[in-house]
């Protein structure tokens, strides 16, 4: 079969839709990153507004539900003084039987520059940047179990701000792995930063052996997890687990790979916890651990606004 | 009609044939293989430089009629397995009605016959709407024209029905066409491994084939019952229909052209083209499902045709409808399997012609005995094509309403050796030689 060009650049390696972080040269990422950091300053101006995407029309196109994510990309773009459209379409035309492919025409014609897409499907928003005008860029806002690049995107950017030096790190990803978009965006993008040492903590139900095959170590054992780590990523536990047979009880998870003081301990005295949110106290993490000095959680969805601005700015200069 | 195919390279796998000849047809049989020069043809297709060989038998082609037209009709998909010289296929019962009842099954026969375009050989559901409870009435179905039973794409969940219904078929010496997943573990939208993980598909373990094969397996055992194995995808498959086979169970065993073919790498970027059931494994899975084609561990390579509008295929991985063209490849990528394993062109022909022929069986009944070969005396289902030529897959370059292959040449870039010249089934010419 042909090898196929990655259709999130152009053929000047240039970013045009950000669809996922596998495959993303190191180049882009850091161009990003340090993006991104010029936009922090914005969001703390009296007027946080800078004009480049003025006159352009940003549409969130959430298929599924999501409040925190959309609101970060509105803010972001508007920030970046964009027109932004907010369609929740869990509840609208999808629901009239319209497809996907359909949708995305109709809003194509309306005269968007740029979607940000939510999809519960693995690989939608690939589907949508192959059909959609040439100028359109796509940002994917979360698909499926396949990739959410912007919180593994600001997700580097906590890390770099707080630790500096990718290539010396032990990073901990904790929990529900096997489902999470986020997990595999983190693991592309610490890989391709060059994280010596990234782990995959849970039980086998969550943390198939196979991730070994994307560069983790895995583990099924939370000491041996989070020992000597830098960085402690903990996934948030969806409630369906439970229904499925993949786990008991939140109760027992918790016991044995929930992040407690005691468990946190175990970890470099400087390390920093982080979480994509919403969390689960007493699930996945300690009201102790959440709240202490240790938890970046804050942090993140700050920065996480200034990244989102960077992808957009980028992708808007960029052309297909 | 008298045709006379002339100055061919005629090849017959199961006879051991492999010279130039002619091929003398009147009344719908082959009179004389060899040199025919005082035949009076009333018509002479003139095969110089080209290959004679038996009409193409498909064991698994989906025609879509009744039910699905808008995927492909009776007359498109014979037309197409025409095109393939494909001149017998046998079609899974997963129509819409399910073929549980004799009248339909009767119906459609009667239909494809008008057509003339290719023999067609439903497969009866083994129970009542393929729901895995109450039996379908297989004798009358068999009288009907059904040559054996199946639950398509459906998996039985109830052990205990499934014993029964091979317990039932085996009185009659019925055979039974079970595809081996397991109703649980089969779940999934891509083979479980590297690529699933990494694209964040849902994953169908090997162990959904293996679970279901030991089962069979068992069964087998126990009501000497005889089943055909539809589709095999995995190597520790392979690996159980050996061991079955060497123990002496009455078991065949068939392989896809997708699965032979393609791994999970050839996904790509969510290719919903790529969207097929069985799922496409892992290349060491490919690798075991060619070599035992080759030492004939697995009996015979089908089409799996399934025609698939684009609509189906313009949605997320994971919502696009399973399946792929097939009629119009399995040829020229039985040719290209061969090609590459180093086998001779009479082995590519041996597992579309008379290996399937010898998976039918006496279900056959007069065709048995010359279906799937070149025979004085047989039927005349001929295919002649130029082994020499090579094409490449497009939609035009298709005659089935279903243009969805992952061999599409935009996606695959490569060109598929062989092309069909013209096909005779029983003795008409039902593609080809204008």
């Amino acid at each position: 079969m042909l090898s196929k060009r990655n259709p999130q650049l152009n053929k000047h390696g240039e970013l045009i839709h950000l669809l996922s972080v596998e495959g993303l040269p190191r180049a882009v990422i850091e161009q990003i990153l340090d993006t991104a950091g010029s936009f922090l300053s914005v969001n703390d101006r009296e007027v946080k507004k800078v004009p480049l995407l003025r006159g352009k029309s940003v549409f969130n196109l959430f298929f599924e539900n999501s409040t925190r994510t959309r609101t970060t990309f509105e803010i972001a773009a508007k920030r970046l003084s964009a027109d932004v459209i907010n369609l929740d379409i869990a509840r609208s035309s999808t629901a009239k039987g319209e497809t996907l492919l359909d949708t995305v025409a109709n809003l194509s014609a309306m005269h968007a520059d740029m979607f940000v897409v939510r999809h519960s499907e693995s690989g939608a928003p690939h589907l949508i940047a192959q059909h959609c005008a040439p100028h359109v860029h796509v940002v994917n806002a979360g698909d499926g179990r396949h990739a959410h690049p912007t919180q593994g995107l600001l997700d580097m950017y906590t890390i770099r701000h707080f630790k500096s030096d990718f290539r010396n790190l032990t990073v901990a990803i904790v929990g529900d792995i096997v489902h999470s978009r986020v997990a595999r965006s983190d693991i592309h993008a610490l890989s391709i930063l060059g994280v010596p040492e990234i782990r995959a903590v849970g039980p086998k139900t969550l943390v198939p052996g196979d991730l070994r095959d994307m560069g983790v170590r895995v583990c099924h054992d939370m000491a041996e997890g989070v020992r000597d780590a830098d960085v402690v990523i903990m996934l948030r536990l969806q409630n369906e687990r439970m229904n499925g047979g993949m786990l008991p009880s939140s109760g027992e998870f918790f016991k044995h790979f929930g992040l407690t003081p005691d468990k946190l301990a175990l970890a470099k005295p400087d390390a920093i916890v982080m979480h994509p949110g919403p969390i689960n106290r007493g699930v996945e993490i300690a009201s102790e651990v959440a709240d202490g000095k240790s938890s970046v959680i804050l942090p993140q969805v700050t920065f996480g606004i200034a990244v989102r601005m960077a992808v957009m700015a980028i992708l808007a200069g960029n052309e297909a | 009609m008298k045709i006379l195919i002339k100055n061919g390279r005629l090849v017959d796998p199961a006879s051991n044939l492999d010279r130039v000849g002619d091929v003398a047809i009147a009344n719908g049989r082959i009179v004389h293989l060899g040199d025919a020069t005082d035949f009076a043809a009333e018509r002479v297709v003139d095969a110089t430089g080209l290959v004679v060989a038996p009409g193409l038998v498909d064991l698994c082609a989906r025609l879509r009629e009744p039910g699905h037209e808008h995927e492909g009709l009776l007359e498109s998909e014979l037309a197409a397995a025409a095109a393939g010289g494909v001149t017998s296929l046998v079609c899974p019962p997963d129509t819409d009605p399910v073929l549980d009842e004799p009248g339909l099954v009767e119906m459609l026969k009667f239909r494809a016959r008008k057509l003339s375009r290719c023999r067609l050989f439903p497969l009866g559901a083994l129970t009542r709407q393929l729901e895995g409870g109450a039996l379908t009435e297989m004798a009358e179905l068999t009288e009907a024209g059904c040559i054996g039973f199946s639950q398509a794409e459906v998996a039985i969940k109830d052990t205990l029905v499934l014993s029964r219904a091979l317990q039932y078929a085996a009185t009659y010496g019925y055979t039974v066409w079970l595809r081996p997943q397991d109703a649980w573990l089969g779940g999934g939208v891509a083979a479980s491994g590297a690529v699933a993980t990494r694209l964040g598909l849902s994953g169908v373990p090997a162990a959904a084939e293996t679970v279901a094969l030991h089962t069979i397996f068992e069964l087998v055992r126990a009501t000497g019952a005889r089943v055909h194995i539809c589709r095999l995808s995995s190597a520790a498959g392979v690996e159980l229909v050996r061991a079955a086979k060497r123990e002496g169970l009455p078991v065949t065993a068939d392989v896809s052209i997708n699965s032979l073919h393609l791994s999970d790498v050839d996904i790509g970027y969510f290719d919903s083209a790529m969207r097929l059931t069985p799922p496409l494994r892992q290349g060491r899975d490919r690798d075991a499902l060619r070599a035992g084609l080759a030492d004939g561990t697995i009996d015979a390579l089908v089409s799996d045709h399934m025609p698939v509008t684009s609509d189906e295929k313009a949605v997320p991985f994971a919502e696009a409808t399973p399946g792929a063209t097939g009629l119009e490849l399995l040829l020229s990528l039985s040719l290209r399997w061969a090609r590459d394993a180093g086998l001779p062109l009479q082995r590519a022909l041996a597992v579309v012609t008379a290996e399937p022929v010898r998976v039918l069986g006496s279900a056959l009944g007069s065709l048995a005995a010359s279906a799937g070969r070149l025979v004085e005396g047989g039927v005349a289902d001929v295919c002649v094509f130029d082994a020499g030529a090579s094409w490449a897959v497009t939609s035009e370059a298709l005659t089935s309403q279903g243009k969805h292959t992952p061999f599409a040449f935009a996606s695959s870039g490569f060109e598929l050796p062989a092309r069909v010249r013209c096909t005779l089934v029983a003795g008409h010419i039902a593609y080809g030689a204008e």
